[in-house]
């Protein structure tokens, strides 16, 4: 099978996943609530014609099959609703949050995938050494931490005991947002020349980045450290050794490669992680994204908001997948024989 | 066979004493299940009393000058002491562990052994659904579940156990498969046994191994999951001495210097979760016949 026959195949295989999404979704927020219309129009204290007007406009009158495809439709049309509780468009408030939780996510996975990999590599050259004592400890504490918990206490120590770091926020209080070109502050205070604004949400952003990373490094570190020594035992490192290579060039050049396959899905799949630990670093650390958005929507019953958040989520979630796949076909031949 | 059995285990306890991070790992379970059971004697204080002793709210532990005495650990914005808190709490989070990581079991045994056992179509079916419950992020389908079916401890036991239902029902399906293709179940098919028969006599208890390892790592994030939705306010609500409950409670007073009232219940979290990861790993590295050298 070629490379692209391969990518193609899985994005077939996509489709039917994301229906069951979206029938998921659709389920959840048509079918399971005693009275959708109620739910829509805000729960007990609902005006009985706003509830008429409600039912009428989301075809609830209508049968199932039909409100599925009304729904549908409208999920095409990027129409995910009107989220009460911020009295907007679920959509518009997604597009707005999303891009503040990507900013979080990408500093998370570049304070975490570099420091697990070069964690990995010194862990399992050095076996059983101190160094590997001590990267094995905070692996294991770190996927045994609750990241809410780590949150907190770096709140305390380095924003209140030592107050290096803001407590909470994207910005300083007071300080406009920089002028919008990608809606990445780091990025837009680039561009425009906005030096304070650039150091204001650097600053902003280090404390809560490093927390939703934490966990991933732990993870990506131990998996780093055990398929580097299952490399390093393996035939060819031996021939390369038995050649004269010296021991860099062994690591670096032929262990290193085959060992970073498993390590490039675990940092996919572990991408999922980080979207759920949006949810509470953004709370703790009052960052304005769709973490912070989903909490608040759970908590207060917005249906068309957490439905939305759902479903953007289990889309980035099964495209980051799939790239994973993707990439570890390219990086690995074999994978594309067995016929996936 | 009894005395072949017996050196079997006895082979087991052995590997697992060497297994210096897995004794340790039970080491920390045994004493939560301790201090879980005997909570009413070792308790200093009562976790809940009422009315609050409001005169003692915040008042800092064994560190300082200030701590009353019997109130070891310090006491929370409502003046209930945190130790007794924890050690009571224990309950909640060992419960909640064990009864989601119980109905994770019971789905993914069900739906494993069906797919992994009669294949076919039922398989294919099966396996698509748990494929499209894979699409979302483990605590964000827990966090939906809460979203549809409520707030609440008892909810949020269920919604812990759904999300972890389909790792269950790949792991029971990937060893009912393997045990399938083995000479034994042949020869039972051989001999006319009925597949009801086969799978609770042969295929089931065959599948005790990556049950107890997965169900052990799964009781990890179960817990850390419920202490996760329990501090988002979607799982067990206060003023019950649930870790993650707590912690909520009290983050607002980390930023005035009372720092006790949130670090001590997430340690604890620590270890429970901490306890049951090398333990679940050193189980691993003792039954798991592929890692075995």
């Amino acid at each position: 099978m070629k490379t692209w026959e391969y990518i193609v195949r899985r994005l077939l295989l996509l489709i039917p996943v994301l229906i069951g999404v979206t029938i998921i979704t659709f389920t959840v927020s048509h079918v399971i609530p005693a009275d959708p219309a109620r739910a829509f129009a805000g729960g007990p204290k609902a005006q009985p014609e706003t509830i008429a007007r409600i039912r009428a406009e989301l075809h609830l009158d209508k049968p199932l099959w039909e409100q599925y495809f009304y729904y549908m439709n409208d999920l095409i049309h990027l129409n995910l609703g009107k989220s009460f509780l911020e009295n907007r468009t679920v959509t518009t408030a997604l597009a707005q949050y999303f891009l503040a939780t990507f900013e979080l996510t990408i500093f998370a996975t570049i304070i975490a995938i570099p420091f697990g990999i070069i964690g990995g590599i010194i862990s399992a050259i050095r076996q059983n050494k101190l160094s590997d004592h001590i990267t094995r400890i905070i692996a294991i504490v770190g996927y045994s931490l609750p990241i809410f918990w780590l949150a907190l206490m770096l709140q305390y120590v380095f924003a209140y005991q030592f107050p290096i770091f803001p407590l909470e926020g994207r910005l300083s209080v007071g300080m406009t947002s920089p002028t919008t070109f990608t809606g990445f502050y780091i990025l837009d205070s680039i561009f425009s020349g906005n030096g304070a604004a650039l150091i204001s949400s650097l600053h902003h952003l280090l404390l809560p980045a490093f927390t939703l990373g934490f966990a991933e490094l732990a993870i990506i570190l131990r998996m780093m450290r055990s398929s580097m020594l299952e490399v390093m035992g393996s035939d060819y490192i031996r021939t390369a050794r038995a050649k004269g290579l010296s021991e860099r060039t062994v690591i670096y050049k032929h262990a290193l490669r085959n060992a970073m396959i498993p390590t490039i899905t675990v940092a996919g799949l572990s991408f999922g992680g980080l979207l759920s630990g949006a949810v509470l670093t953004e709370t703790i650390f009052n960052w304005p994204g769709m973490g912070r958005f989903a909490a608040h929507a759970v908590l207060g019953l917005d249906f068309n908001a957490v439905m939305g958040f759902t479903l953007v989520v289990a889309i980035i979630y099964v495209i980051a997948n799939l790239i994973v796949d993707i990439l570890y076909a390219v990086v690995d031949p074999r994978v594309k024989l067995g016929g996936g | 066979m009894a005395r072949k059995r017996e050196t079997k285990t006895h082979e087991l306890i052995r590997r697992f004493r060497y297994n210096k991070s897995a004794v340790f790992g039970l080491i920390l379970i045994l004493f939560l299940v301790f201090l879980a059971i005997f909570a009413s004697f070792i308790a200093p204080q009562d976790p809940t009393p009422s009315p609050p002793k409001l005169e003692n709210s915040l008042k800092p532990g064994f560190w300082s000058n200030e701590s009353i005495s019997g109130y070891p650990l310090g006491t929370d914005m409502m003046g209930r002491d945190i130790l007794s808190r924890i050690i009571y709490g224990s309950r909640i989070s060992l419960t909640v562990g064990f009864i989601a990581v119980g109905i994770a079991t019971l789905l993914g045994i069900l739906i494993g052994v069906a797919a992994g056992y009669y294949g076919g179509w039922i398989d294919n079916v099966l396996m698509r659904i748990t494929d499209i419950l894979f699409a979302f992020p483990s605590l964000l389908l827990a966090i939906v579940i809460v979203a549809v079916i409520g707030q609440g401890l008892d909810k949020a036991m269920i919604a812990i156990g759904i999300e972890y239902s389909p790792q269950m029902a790949r792991v029971m399906r990937g060893s009912v498969l393997y045990i399938k293709e083995t000479e034994y179940i042949e020869a039972q098919k051989a001999i006319g046994s009925s597949n009801t028969r086969i799978i609770f006599r042969h295929v089931l208890p065959n599948s005790l191994s990556p049950v107890i390892v997965y169900g052990t790592l799964m009781m990890a994030g179960a817990i850390l999951d419920a202490a996760a939705l329990g501090f988002l306010g979607l799982g067990a609500q206060p003023p019950s001495p649930e870790w993650g409950a707590m912690l909520s409670e009290s983050r607002f007073y980390i930023v005035s210097g009372s720092w006790w009232a949130a670090t001590f219940p997430g340690i604890a979290i620590v270890i429970a979760v901490l306890g049951l990861n090398l333990l679940g790993d050193g189980l691993r590295d003792i039954l798991d016949p592929r890692l075995k050298e």
